[in-house]
């Protein structure tokens, strides 16, 4: 397996970001009480982004780590590795933002090994501290350092549901697709369709999100109809981008392809 | 080449003359002009019919010959399987009438291959009609289209175009304007009127529905564009009509962005004495009393279901801290302005003037309500008090299957499932009437008893299943790990000192090799098993659930008996995602020895269960004393080839079907239907405690 390089930066450009609600304010309150963060929400709705744009205006530098199943503490905090015959001790990337007053945020927290929270928890609470087993310390937290981890409530696996015991250590922000008006301009500008294209293809996603539940697991997110209307701004055919970049990602069932497919003819 | 007395040797034992009155001889030299690959394609026939009935069989072989020489022979293929499906749903004599009129089984199958049939469709259309939003809709089939408000109804088979892309465009069509019916208010409109002031009230309404139809066409072509061009391309093939000068001038009206179904109420008397407009092809009628039926029992439940989740949501919001310092919490629904509604807003909850996101129960009823009275009624926004409603009313409750049973024969809530039929080399489509049900918890002293008499056995199960859990393996030689690998570093130590090199690859990693196996036990439930049978089953059961619970694989628990193919029953010990607990045990030690062994039906069911369970590894295991066997149809070679039918479409499905089998004589007939090696039999009944989990072992490693 390869190693871990997480995305590590200052972002000097402001991302483009639509805030939904108080979000912003909130981020901004807990950082400074050194409270760490929990995004709940559907994927695609605009939480990585979210992180990006705090980033920057906090000016911190962000360090992103998107969590699987194969993910250990050791692939946060670090290890050993030989080289030229010494051993040289290599920080992870949760090491690295906290020596760095980094914003550190854990994708999908709950994709991770179980052994992961060891490390999580002290880091979580009004410790925070990292502890580097390997290296037997404890290292502290600068006030500038920043834990935020995303989590998806929609996936209805008892396995993957965050414990109450984690859960409680974090202010929660709820995130959830926007409304309709302002999902809009988000498609319009990060895609470059016109608005009413984006407005189509809005309505669009609020009847594949009619459907959760009803053979899908999910609707369509802000991301997928960004992907669609790229296409579209690159001259495919409205249907034929909804249909590769929307209605594949969601199923692979024939008749509910097909009847997604029916409802973006109906649409344009 | 036959000779005559062949065909009619061959003819008496497929028709089993000797107990009718059919004359084979007679038969046998209407077949005796075909050319001798006929001959072979009518004498077969006959005998896979013959399998079914014997008086279609012989009807067929009447005439075939004739019909041969007109028609290809998938024509008369299908002719023939068609009379059977007849058979199988309605009887002998409708079967007869299907053979007796070949010309015309012709031409309906003409109208079969270009048209578009509701079975075929319906899967695709309710998953369409569920993203167009409102309230969740079903489809069902009658003669007509038409609506009652919550379910679309739509004919069998639609053959008015020539293609059948263009009779699933017709479909859909009809489809969309019954939910614009429900979408666009006409049925609350309608609902809402008294069309007996008219002198001719029908004609009054079918005027309203028409006015309605052009309206709704306006309505469908500005919010979905691609749509109402479909609906423009469908009119032209059904052969429209212009409408008359009366209608033209109405149309402004009914078209503009601002009209409603009072609008076409308002416009009736202006056009109820003109000329009648030709209609679209896609018009659905109104049936006024099953909507007022239906509206006016939906209304009451969801008033009810309102206030009582209103109650309860307004419940879990004085827990909140806002609310909590504030006054008792007060609800009221306000209008927001939205463009994408029919009615240009739509309705939010308010929370003490706070709008507050309702949980989705709550958001569905409200869109349900606001389409049929258009707004929440004030009285709605008065939380049910306790004891002010029945609960049986509205907790959900699936309806209970025996109930079903009591008095006639009814199907509701049952699933079906085809049936290979042996004879005839075809599935007997719906033939099986499958329901789940609950065996019965009882909590006696069987699980305290086997437990201590197996107490041995369990522990040694638990160690052993233990040590099959997700299993860690140590990799080495690793360029990065947590553990050192000693020999590596040894190893490297060695070659720096001789200058050569040194390898970075010095560490143990331990790496999880994950299980990931959904496993489904189908368990014999039929009355054969009484006795020690059934103790040596449910003392099977009981020591596999410790041990696969110490290795955590996912598992469910079927048992599967029946009588004929209208009850065929699998009991429920243990669903997929169900703990093991007190209520699992108290049903193991619950099953008791029911009727019959029918296979088939259980086996695609679990089939259906275990697919929809997420997993790399799929397992069906059926624990059986012996064959498949059921009241009088599923004897012998039926009931076996029917099984192994259904195992094939497991293992195409990426099943792995596995037989216990405690019937010496399994391996006559086992390794017909599972392969050859995936049986296991178990001689002495009392061994099966011991073997099965240990069976299961070694599968699954
Ligand atoms: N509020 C928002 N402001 C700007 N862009 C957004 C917003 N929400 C979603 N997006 C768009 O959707 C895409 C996917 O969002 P992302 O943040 O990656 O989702 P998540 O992290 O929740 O899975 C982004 O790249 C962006 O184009
Ligand atoms: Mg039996």
């Amino acid at each position: 397996m390869a190693e871990i390089t997480p995305e590590e930066h200052y972002i000097t450009d402001e991302p483009y970001y639509e805030a939904g609600g108080s979000e912003i304010e909130i981020f901004e309150a807990a950082w400074r009480n050194r409270l760490p963060l929990l995004l709940k929400g559907p994927t695609g709705c605009g939480k990585t982004r979210f992180m990006e744009y705090m980033a920057w205006r906090l000016q911190r530098p962000l360090i992103t780590v998107s969590c699987h199943d194969d993910l250990t503490a050791s692939d946060l905090v670090g290890r050993y590795l030989v080289k030229g015959g010494e051993t040289v001790w290599v920080d992870g990337p949760l090491a690295r933002a906290v020596r760095a007053g980094a914003i550190c945020y854990l994708d999908e927290i709950v994709e991770a090994r179980k052994d992961t929270m060891v490390v999580i928890h002290p880091l979580a609470d009004d410790r925070r501290v990292l502890p580097m087993e390997k290296l037997g310390t404890l290292l502290q937290a600068g006030p500038e350092f920043c834990l935020a981890v995303s989590y998806n409530p929609g996936y209805q696996s008892v396995i993957k549901d965050l414990k109450q015991s984690t859960r409680q250590r974090f202010v929660a922000l709820e995130f959830d697709y926007p409304g309709a008006e302002l999902e809009a301009r988000i498609v319009a500008t990060e895609a470059g369709v016109d608005v009413a294209v984006a407005q189509t293809l809005v309505k669009f996603a609020h009847m594949t999100r009619n459907l959760k539940g009803n053979g899908l697991e999910e609707g369509a997110s802000t991301r997928l109809l960004v992907h669609a209307g790229k296409l579209i701004a690159s001259g495919v055919p409205a249907v034929t981008a909804c249909a590769s970049a929307i209605a594949q990602a969601l199923t692979d069932d024939p008749e509910m392809l097909t009847a997604i497919n029916e409802l973006s003819a109906s649409l344009f | 080449m036959l000779t005559p007395d062949d065909i009619t040797a061959r003819l008496d034992e497929y028709l089993e003359t000797e107990f009718s009155f059919i004359r084979s001889d007679e038969l046998a030299l209407l077949l005796l002009v075909l050319a001798p690959a006929e001959q072979a394609f009518v004498l077969d026939w006959t005998r896979r019919i013959a399998s079914t009935n014997t008086e279609i069989a012989h009807q067929f072989a009447r005439r075939a010959p004739q019909a041969l020489a007109v028609q290809e022979p998938r024509v008369i293929e299908a002719w023939a399987l068609h009379a059977m499906d007849v058979y199988d749903r309605a009887g002998l004599r409708p079967a007869l009438e299907v053979i007796h009129d070949v010309e015309q089984f012709v031409q309906r199958s003409h109208e079969r291959s270009a048209g578009a049939l509701f079975d075929e469709v319906s899967g695709v259309l309710l998953h369409f009609v569920h993203g167009l939003a409102g309230r969740p809709l079903k489809l069902a089939l009658d003669d007509s289209a038409w609506t009652d408000s919550e379910t679309l109804f739509l004919p069998a088979l639609l053959a008015r175009l020539p293609t059948v892309e263009e009779n699933f465009r017709l479909y859909k069509t009809l489809v969309v304007m019954q939910w614009a019916q429900i979408h666009y208010g006409t049925l609350r409109a309608a609902v809402g009127t008294d069309f007996s002031v008219w002198p001719d009230p029908v004609r009054a309404l079918h005027l309203f529905t028409t006015l309605e139809t052009v309206r709704l066409e306006a309505c469908i072509s500005r919010e979905l564009p691609g749509l109402g061009r479909e609906l423009q391309q469908i009119r032209l093939r059904l052969g429209a009509a212009t409408l008359p000068q009366s209608w033209q001038a109405v149309l402004p009206q009914l078209q503009s962005v601002t009209a409603c179904a009072a609008d076409s109420l308002t416009l009736l008397p202006k056009i109820y004495d003109t000329e009648s407009p030709p209609l679209p092809g896609y018009q659905c009628e109104l049936n006024l009393a099953a909507v007022t039926a239906c509206m006016q029992a939906r209304i009451k439940r969801e008033k009810m279901l309102f206030r009582v989740r209103l109650a309860q949501w307004l419940e879990e919001q004085r827990q909140m801290p806002a609310v909590r310092e504030g006054a008792a919490p007060r609800a009221a629904a306000q209008p927001v302005p939205d463009t994408q509604q029919p009615e240009g807003q739509h309705f939010e909850l308010t929370l003490n003037d706070v709008p507050l996101s309702p949980p989705e129960t709550l958001t569905r009823l409200i869109t349900s309500i606001v389409l049929d009275l258009g707004e929440i009624p004030d009285e709605y926004l008065v939380p049910a008090g306790p004891g002010e409603y029945d609960p049986a009313l509205f907790t959900e409750q699936t309806p209970d299957p025996d109930a079903m049973w009591q008095g006639t024969y009814h199907e509701i809530g049952a699933t079906y499932y085809n049936e290979w039929d042996h004879g005839r080399q075809h599935y007997r489509k719906n033939w099986c009437v499958m329901r789940e049900k609950d065996v019965a918890p009882v909590y006696d002293d069987f699980i305290a008893t086997s437990l201590a008499r197996y107490s041995g056995l369990v522990a040694h199960l638990r160690r052993s299943f233990e040590a099959m859990r997700d299993e860690e393996r140590m990799l080495k030689r690793q360029a990065w790990g947590d553990g050192v690998d000693i020999d590596a570093l040894v190893e490297a130590l060695a070659d720096a000192r001789d200058g050569s090199e040194m390898s970075d690859r010095l560490f143990t990693r331990l790496h999880r090799v994950e299980r990931d196996i959904a496993v489904a036990f189908m368990v014999d439930m039929s009355g054969s098993t009484r006795g020690w049978v059934n103790d040596a089953e449910r003392e099977s059961l009981l020591l596999l659930c410790e041990a696969l619970e110490a290795l955590g694989d996912r598992y469910a628990i079927y048992g599967f008996s029946g009588i004929t193919r209208k009850r065929c029953e699998l009991y429920r010990i243990k669903r997929f995602d169900e703990q093991y607990g007190s209520e699992v045990r108290a049903r193991i030690s619950g099953i008791r020895p029911q009727d019959y062994t029918r296979m088939g039906f259980a086996i695609r069911h679990l089939t259906h269960l275990l697919n929809e369970t997420e997993a790399r590894t799929r397992l069906l295991i059926t624990l059986s004393d012996g064959k498949p066997d059921d009241y009088s149809d599923y004897r012998g070679v039926y009931g076996i080839e029917d099984t192994r039918r259904a195992l094939i479409e497991a293992r195409r499905s990426g099943i792995h079907p596995f037989c216990i089998t405690i019937d010496e004589h399994g391996a006559e007939y086992l390794p017909h239907m599972y392969g050859p090696v995936n049986y296991a039999v178990v001689s002495e009944v009392r061994q099966l405690p011991f073997r099965v989990a240990d069976i299961y072992r070694r599968l699954t490693t």
